[in-house]
């Protein structure tokens, strides 16, 4: 599997640096509607076309990719680190503590989080910029979605804490924070990461679906979410192919970085 | 022209007979759950496209020929004064269940209709004055009914008041049109079957509706809509977005109808409520005519229609669509796009153009952002709008909202600084545009709700409106409405941007379908429509 690992590395190295270089790489700007060609077919000044308002899908592929790249795994590290210390408290300290901490996730759990967000919106302003709109949206999935991983890690924890070798370390004296730190938490890493990679695709379609309530991305930056939301309907089945793109996309990079890191998990 | 058009409506109606088979079931699809089954509630579409098929009016409007025609009323006559209509209705009618139909019938609908604690919104149609309605039957076959102040069309709006029967133990579920209620699965489908009372006959004596029963299926996708249709599971799509179009006339051309220009438009608009939360130099732009004038002379409806609506749409022009042929005024025309007039108007206000960003005079950036409903045109149009204004220096931003918090934000915290929406109009005559029009008007949007008109040109509107309506004459009202439209394209409130094509999809199966531009588009003839005689039979 090393050459798969191989592939998959240079692969997300490519990615990484084509959108990070994609100011020079882009063929166009990422707005720029040329409106005499729309729904135009692949050119050599359009690689992947363009979209029914004639921009560049090429150049909005690069854009929004660097955006959902970057933001979708930093929700996702935030959601995984409180579900983490959440569950993984919870767990370990078992007895009232868990019940509490596990009431509150269940609470939380059943809270209408489209309220929440529609609360959110009537807050901010409307002149908000789509940069930092992406950021608080993704923020605020960050912050909101910890409470189904605290659940999973809890569990795990739980059974952590029965398990023999920390019975054993219990018995050399370990207790307290060494004892989570050393012996709990290590043992959690892997359904944390569980976690964080559900959470990626998640958190990306769910900040597409989020452009309807004036959250998430507006017009004109393109997200992932935004350039998956236009295959929502069966004009796209029907439309070019090379609307599939982020869609392939998404899934070998979401592959790629799964395959990376389950072979450093594997040497751990 | 006019005996030539009643000579092809003649020959259509011989021939659509001729060809009409009886039988079968009609299928298509409704997007929500009708609310009520009430004639007279009736507000959301889906109600209303099961009263226009059960319901039995006394005029209905020709969708066609966008004229009224007699159904359950023989003939009327209009008083001098245009407060009372005499009605002269047909004999030996009888609702779905038998009951026998007379002028009681009508006395006692339109006693309903009219009474406060109903809150009908047919009703609302024919409040014109504070005083009651008053309902004289004279005989089994005569009645007339007087407002209490002249109603400047007081036909029309009966062809959307649905008879009810004062003696039925089945109350609104006996009905006098084609097709009465017979089984309702909520959120799933609803049957209706063939009235066996309609009074109506095709040219060779065959008793009508054609159709043994209408199956409406409640689906909200209009993909699975679509994808049913191309199965031959549903007859017909009365209304399509323009992609859906174009991916189905690829698939299959002769499903589908463009019936032209339709009377509904989408436009955007400035907010300028006095104590909206947005800075008062902003207000200060969005009251300038100047600035209002720029703005839509800055935005490219061309691209638009072409673009967003694949061409199935023209540049508006204004208030009225011109496929209102009576009441449009021909002498207006769209605002042209040209940026260098947009920009000359802002130079008069103090604004400035400085390395492409626009300024006001206290060198404000000029940047504001527009509120939509998540409706993929409408955010589409906003985009073009976005690229159309940055050439003139002005940011625009984006921000789609649900709609309830949009009409929030329209009508209670008016918190929003420019918005984009449609307009659906189902009626021809101006006064249903009254409670936009008055300043007075919660629905008068740019500013609702003025306890005196806020501008000059406001208060010329508010009084040529009550002019039209409180005149009988047609021709009077049609130069002041003129008026009120030359008015509202020199100020631009409302900044009307397309006025889009009705686009409907129909089954090649379907018999005398004819889409037209008024609601509902490819049933309005329901009585006359079939299927083609081996389709029925497979049904």
């Amino acid at each position: 599997m090393k050459w798969a690992r191989m592939a998959a590395i240079i692969f997300l190295l490519t990615v990484a640096g084509a959108c990070l270089l994609a100011n020079f790489v882009a063929p166009a700007s990422y707005a720029y509607q040329f409106r005499e060609e729309p729904d135009a077919a692949v050119s050599r000044h359009h690689p992947l076309g363009t979209d029914d308002l004639g921009r560049d899908r090429f150049s909005r592929l690069l854009y929004g990719t660097r955006v959902s790249l970057l933001l979708a795994p930093a929700a996702a590290v935030l959601a995984s680190l409180l579900g983490l210390l959440i569950g993984g408290l919870a767990g370990f300290a078992g007895g009232w503590t868990e019940r509490l901490v596990m009431s509150a996730t269940d609470l939380f759990l059943s809270l209408p989080w489209l309220f929440l967000l529609l609360t959110v919106r009537a807050v901010l302003p409307l002149n908000v910029s789509p940069i930092l709109s992406v950021t608080i949206t993704f923020a605020l999935l960050g912050c909101l979605g910890w409470a189904g991983a605290a659940r999973m890690i809890c569990a795990d924890a739980r059974s952590v804490r029965e398990s023999e070798f920390v019975l054993l370390a219990r018995a050399s004296g370990n207790s307290g924070f060494r004892l989570l730190w050393r012996h709990v938490l290590p043992n959690l890493r892997p359904i944390a990461l569980a976690q964080f990679w559900i959470s990626i695709p998640v958190f990306i379609i769910t900040e597409a679906n989020l452009g309807m309530l004036g959250l998430g991305i507006s017009e004109p930056l393109p997200s992932w979410g935004s350039l998956l939301r236009e295959l929502q309907s069966y004009t796209a089945i029907t439309g070019q192919p090379v609307q599939f793109v982020p869609l392939i996309l998404f899934i070998a990079v979401i592959g790629s970085f799964h395959l990376v890191l389950h072979d450093e998990e594997l040497t751990v | 022209m006019k005996k030539i058009l009643v000579f092809q409506l003649l020959i259509f109606a011989l021939a659509s007979s001729a060809f009409a088979q009886s039988g079968g079931e009609l299928r298509f699809v409704l997007h929500s759950e009708p609310k009520t089954f009430n004639p007279l509630l009736t507000e959301d579409d889906s109600s209303e496209s099961v009263r226009y098929m059960t319901g039995g009016v006394l005029v209905r409007v020709n969708r066609l020929t966008q004229q009224v025609e007699p159904e359950l009323a023989k003939s009327w006559k209009v008083s001098k004064d245009g407060r009372t209509i005499s009605f002269e209705l047909r004999s030996g009618l009888r609702f779905s269940d038998g009951t026998p139909f007379s002028a009681d019938d009508v006395a006692f609908t339109m006693k309903q209709l009219m009474d406060p604690a109903l809150h009908s919104p047919t009703g609302d149609m024919f409040r014109s004055g504070t005083g009651q309605v008053q309902v004289n039957v004279s005989s089994q076959t005569r009645v007339s009914i007087t407002f209490s102040a002249p109603l400047a069309d007081i036909v029309r709006p009966f062809d959307q008041v649905a008879i009810m029967s004062a003696k039925s133990p089945q109350k609104e579920m006996a009905v006098l049109g084609p097709f009465y209620v017979a089984e309702n699965k909520a959120g799933e489908y609803l049957i209706l079957k063939r009235n066996p009372y309609y009074w109506k006959h095709d040219g060779q004596g065959r008793q009508l509706p054609y159709f043994d029963s209408v199956r409406l299926d409640i689906l909200q996708s209009q993909d699975t809509e679509i994808l049913r249709l191309l199965r031959g599971e549903i007859d017909f799509i009365n209304s399509l977005s323009p992609d859906y179009y174009d991916k189905i006339e690829a698939e299959n051309p002769a499903l589908v109808h463009d019936a032209g220009v339709s009377l509904d438009s989408e436009f955007m608009w400035f907010n300028q409520v006095p104590s909206a939360p947005i800075p008062d130099y902003k207000k200060a732009w969005f009251r300038s005519t100047n600035f209002r004038r720029a703005i839509s002379e800055a935005i490219n409806r061309q691209d638009m229609a072409r673009i967003v609506f694949k061409g199935h749409a023209q540049p508006a022009v204004g208030v009225v669509s011109p496929a209102n042929k009576f009441w449009f005024n021909s002498q207006l025309h769209a605002h042209p796009f040209d940026q260098k007039s947009a920009l000359a108007r802002l130079n008069q206000d103090g604004f400035v153009l400085q390395d492409g960003i626009l300024k006001d005079r206290d060198g404000h950036v000029v940047e504001f952002s527009i509120v939509t409903n998540s409706n993929k045109n409408r955010e589409r149009m906003a985009t073009l709008i976005q690229q159309d204004l940055s050439g003139i220096g002005i940011k625009l931003n984006v921000v789609t909202l649900d709609f309830p918090s949009l009409i929030d934000r329209m009508t209670n915290s008016y918190n929003y600084e420019a918005c984009l929406l449609g307009f659906v109009n189902d009626d021809l005559d101006p006064n249903s545009e009254m409670n936009v029009w008055l300043s007075s008007s919660e629905n008068h949007q740019w500013n609702p709700k003025q306890k005196t008109p806020a501008t000059p040109w406001e208060a010329q509107i508010d009084k040529l409106m009550r002019e039209q309506a409180s005149t009988l004459d047609q021709n009077k009202r049609k130069k002041y409405y003129d008026q009120v439209q030359q008015i509202v394209w020199e100020q631009e409130p409302f900044i009307y941007l397309i006025n889009h094509d009705a686009l409907s999809a129909v089954s090649t199966a379907l018999v005398n379908a004819h889409p037209t531009i008024l609601r509902p588009q490819v049933y309005w003839n329901i009585d006359e429509l079939s299927l083609h005689q081996q389709v029925a039979r497979n049904r």
